[in-house]
């Protein structure tokens, strides 16, 4: 739990500089790599979309992570973006303007930074539970405005927008996907060391005290309203180039950018990649987007599998994904992780019989009326047959139970290997 | 016109004694456990899902009592095993849990009983209309709503007034950090009040079931105009949960019922000027605004009065 | 207003000040003068109002009725950022610190705006040499350079009130207020404490209250005892110590 929060790193010495430089790089030789490996026309769809995704998390990060803001309408930001990035497109090919399709997503930002700048001074006057029912208000707002108001937002259609009739750059027409793919790692690198930095910046870290204890924050100088409302800004400028790109991807802007659908997508994707390490919400982006993508074809309950990750994560990992794993480093530096592996291979099994009775369950119950077989990891179950119930409730049931004992033994392991680790002078 | 203000104001209160029904459970648990439940309006539309799953089985006044007695142990559940051990992550994971229990409980919904709305008919008992005011038919069901709502909302004030219980949650609702002193039995103190709020919701599912749709996206859409009612009202505050849910009632009911806009009271703009954001204002129904007063209402309090109409306090 | 400089204004200056939560009186009729460079102490019975002063000195309250002045500028009703921004910085009884951020960032965020950084989003924090320098010194002074990494949540009791210590100081603010900042200490580490305070308020005016009678009349130029929210007595260590009321009123039951 505790390395969650030691991320204050300063003056670092070279070898961590390097270090530091090094997973940067490989990121971006990753994004530059993935489309040789990995050609066809879904994948690079899917690459694009999870690109955005990182920067759509990553922005709604600054509030929740950095700023401790739980917004349930970031994807307003988003949303404009997205429609100021399709009206500039075709403001730019009606005017003839010479801005290529790279610089596109910049005017997204703008989209998104110009309506937080006259909504954020009134919704981050307060903080907390108020701040989230505020944005969920907002949230609502936006969404059923772009409704009424269609000369803007095109009404139920939307927007639509032609990305290869701007000037080309570099020979580029960005009529391939290929093309839209490199765009968008263009600006998820970008957004991403723009986001990084802001994090170390006087700013990023008073944004940190405010999350602490906004309350103290007044007695060293600052007002926490106005740190807020800066934070609060900057997402939604980021939300806004995320909105961009997806203006850019899809070619259309529609008031489902904007929704609350949207919104909730990013809360999940942020908080289950985890809030308190800059990397957490891009696991999160890619893990979400991933299971979006795979599982629409596989389950009309994707939506509900979304619900109960996000609800376990909520209850017994709240740090996400990137806490699990960062649990893990002073464990790894003291030497002590062979200690608890053997606790995580017993634990595997039962877990794994407990998700597959989940499933079952949520499947049969989603299939009962319809009819149609599961195939459970290749094994095909017929959700009408009392077989199948008994199997499920067999899975839950007894998954849980034993599930539940090798789980404790994984706390006692954990425990020990800890204090070790402690002892040791890893662990604070 | 005379007729419509009477039919809007009578609607209007309905649809207000109806917020105050789930705003006045979601203010207490606010209040008492500093939890403000995302799920709330989701125990709201299970109350109106049970209740036409249990009038097709058993009728409609089995289910009046039983749905919410249902929807009740369901929110004490969730207390007892969700929240109870979230506490210790913070308020934010509480809210962030009863959000995700929002979401699930929509999507376990429309698993179970589709995503169209239900059928869900008035009980022939109270099928004929109770008077007819001009020339509209007032329907008895929409009095017999009235009728609970206004029950339930003297029950509660005279528990709050007469019982141990209600002297605990009015100490919590004016000395919030005081509540940690109530003793052992904090945590069934906080099951019970949970369970009452939900069971609560329930109800107010259960009536209105057969009078709105029963959709399942109906916590969705209520869900967000509650969260403003008690904003509005000011987070934690009774009376003021009781004034914004009748304002936002009769508000938005009047909305609707206006047929008005600029354009039908100024006249139509010049036909030369192409559509515009101006065009669209001009020509757009009040009716057609009414889905986003109450959020315009928001925001006018927010810049005018950030605590909300009666809130004293700080989140 | 005897412990004025004379041509100077004093450095904190409370004037007919009252405080009621609801309809309790919890401050009633406060008057205070603290002269530049003077060490002063607030004591009094638990319940006193001792807290409450300081809450309304600094902004965190707003007084009833009455005036708050600092170097002479009426600060009562300006927010507590703004009495910071004008050199006055305090302490908190309870613990109050940022729970989740290192110890090292626990100070220099209380660095930053006095070192003229504010809000800035253009610069990188680490390669600001003015604002390492200074909060490097201020972990030293408070004797937590080799926590600088944990935790601030993390920290044993008494090494958060010594954070607690170095964040207020942080700012370099002239006026310096500690409420109760050896509470719950042992007697070692109320020594290094006291210590420490003398040392980091050396040419500022210092504001404590403190229970520790040995260690007001030690540190202490000048003394006032607050009992159910008002003064019934200020001045010398030498003339509190003589002063009837005081007997009575407080040191009669608390003197050992
Ligand atoms: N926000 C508040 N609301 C109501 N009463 C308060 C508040 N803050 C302090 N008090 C009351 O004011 C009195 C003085 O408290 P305090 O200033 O903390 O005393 P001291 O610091 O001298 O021990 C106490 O009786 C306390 O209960
Ligand atoms: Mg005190």
């Amino acid at each position: 739990m505790t390395a969650a929060t030691t991320s204050s790193v300063t003056a670092k010495p070279a070898g961590e500089n390097l270090r530091f430089y090094g997973i940067w790089l490989i990121g971006i030789a990753a994004l530059i790599v993935l489309p040789q490996v990995f050609s066809s026309g879904g994948s690079l769809t899917s690459f694009s979309l999870i690109g955005i995704a990182i920067v759509f998390a990553l922005s709604y990060n600054i509030l929740l992570g950095q700023t401790g803001l739980l917004s349930f309408g970031h994807a307003v930001h988003y949303g404009l973006g997205g429609f100021a990035a399709c009206h500039m497109m075709n403001a730019v090919v009606s005017r003839g303007w010479p801005i290529p399709l790279p610089f596109i997503p910049l005017f997204g930002g703008i989209g998104g930074l110009v309506f937080a700048m006259i909504i954020g001074w009134v919704m981050t006057k307060r903080a907390g539970t108020v701040f989230a029912m505020i944005s969920l208000g907002i949230g609502e707002l936006v969404a059923s405005s772009s409704l009424i108001l269609r000369s803007v937002f095109g009404g139920e259609s939307g927007i639509t927008t032609d990305r290869t009739a701007l000037p080309k750059m570099l020979g580029w027409s960005f009529g391939p996907q290929l093309q839209v793919y490199y765009l968008i790692s263009f600006w998820l690198v970008l957004s991403a060391i723009a986001m990084y930095a802001l994090t170390r910046t006087p700013l990023g870290r008073i944004s940190n005290a405010v999350r602490d204890n906004p309350e103290r924050v007044q007695f060293i100088g600052y007002d926490p309203h106005v740190v807020r409302y800066l934070a609060y800004c900057f997402a939604g400028f980021f939300a806004g180039v995320a909105g961009g790109l997806t203006a850019i991807n899809f070619e259309i802007a529609n008031s489902a950018l904007l929704g609350a659908i949207q919104s909730g997508l990013v809360l999940f994707s942020t908080f289950i990649g985890g809030t308190a390490f800059f990397f957490g919400p891009i696991l999160g982006a890619i893990l979400v987007t991933y299971l979006q993508l795979g599982l629409t074809n596989l389950t009309t309950a994707w939506q509900l599998y979304f619900g109960i990750i996000f609800i376990g994560i909520v209850m017994y990992a709240p740090g996400g994904i990137a806490g699990l794993l960062m649990m893990h480093r002073p464990l790894i530096r003291a030497g002590t992780l062979w200690t608890v592996i053997p606790s995580y291979l017993v634990a595997i099994v039962p877990t794994v019989a407990l998700a597959c009775g989940v499933i079952l369950t949520i499947e049969t119950v989603a299939r009962y009326s319809g009819g149609d077989p599961i195939n459970l990891f290749g094994i095909p179950f017929n959700p009408t047959s009392p077989m199948t119930w008994l199997t499920a409730a067999v899975l839950v049931v007894g998954g849980a139970f034993v599930a539940r004992l090798t789980w404790r033994r994984i706390a006692e392991a954990w425990d020990r290997a800890a204090t070790v680790a402690r002892d040791r002078g890893y662990l604070a | 016109m005379l007729e419509l203000i009477v039919i809007s104001t009578l609607n209007g209160v309905l649809f207000g004694m109806l917020l105050f029904l789930l705003s006045s459970g979601l203010t207490v648990i606010f209040s008492m456990m500093g939890v403000l439940n995302f799920a709330h309006a989701s125990f709201y539309m299970l109350g109106a899902f049970f209740g036409f799953q249990l009038t097709k089985w058993i009728g409609f006044w089995p289910a009046l009592v039983l749905a919410p007695l249902l929807v009740g142990a369901i929110g004490m559940a969730v207390e007892r095993y969700g929240l109870r051990n979230t506490h210790k992550h913070g308020h934010v994971a509480e809210l962030l849990l009863t959000f995700g229990l929002a979401f699930a409980i929509e999507e376990i919904v429309s698993m179970i009983w589709g995503k169209s709305p239900l059928d869900y008919r008035v009980p022939a008992l109270l099928d004929f209309p109770a008077f007819t005011i001009f020339s509209t038919n007032y329907p008895a069901y929409k009095i017999f709503m009235l009728a609970i709502s206004v029950v339930i909302f003297v029950a509660l004030l005279l528990v709050l007034k007469r019982t141990r219980v209600g002297l605990i949650v009015q100490a919590a609702l004016t000395h919030p950090h005081m509540v940690g002193h109530l003793g052992h039995n904090v945590g069934r103190v906080f099951m019970v009040v949970f369970g009452v709020g939900s069971a609560l919701a329930g109800l107010a599912g259960v009536i209105a079931g057969p009078a709105l749709v029963t959709q399942s996206d109906m916590a969705a859409s209520l869900g967000p105009i509650l969260f403003v009612v008690i904003v509005f009202g000011g987070l934690g505050s009774l009376p003021g949960a009781f004034i914004a849910s009748l304002v936002i009632g009769l508000v938005q009911t009047f909305a609707v019922a206006l047929d008005g806009s600029l354009a039908s009271a100024f006249g139509p703009l010049d036909p030369s000027t192409g559509p515009s954001v101006l065009t669209d204002i001009w020509n757009v129904t009040i009716a057609q605004v009414a889905p986003i007063v109450p959020y315009m209402l928001l925001v006018l309090i927010l810049i005018v009065r950030p605590m909300g109409l009666m809130g004293t306090r700080e989140s | 207003m005897s412990g004025a400089v004379s041509g100077k204004s004093p450095a904190i200056e409370v004037h007919a000040v009252e405080k009621r939560f609801g309809n309790v009186g919890i401050i009633r009729d406060l008057n205070l003068s603290v002269a530049q460079g003077e060490r002063h102490a607030i004591i009094g019975p638990n319940g006193a109002g001792k807290s409450t002063t300081f809450n309304l000195i600094s902004g965190h309250i707003k007084p009833t009725s009455g005036e708050v002045r600092l170097n002479g500028d009426l600060i009562s009703g300006l927010q507590p950022f703004e009495i910071n921004r004008r050199g006055l910085s305090r302490s908190f009884q309870v613990t109050n610190v940022f729970a989740r951020m290192s110890v090292w960032e626990n100070v220099r965020c209380a660095v930053l705006w006095a070192t003229g950084h504010r809000y800035a989003f253009w610069k990188n924090v680490d390669s600001l040499p003015e604002v390492r320098e200074r909060t490097a010194q201020i972990l030293d002074d408070i004797h937590l350079t080799h926590r600088r990494d944990v935790p601030a949540g993390l920290l044993t009791y008494a090494e958060q009130r010594e954070l607690e210590i170095g964040i207020t100081i942080a700012s370099g603010a002239t006026v310096v207020m500690l409420d109760e900042p050896t509470a719950g200490m042992s007697h070692a580490e109320t020594d290094r404490a006291v210590s420490l305070i003398r040392r980091l308020t050396e040419g500022k005016t210092l504001v404590i209250v403190e229970h520790d009678m040995s260690v007001v009349f030690g540190l202490a130029d000048r003394i006032s005892v607050l009992v159910y929210g008002h003064i019934i007595a200020s001045g010398t260590p030498e003339e509190i110590r003589r002063d009837p009321k005081v007997k009575e009123a407080y040191l009669g039951e608390e003197a050992h």
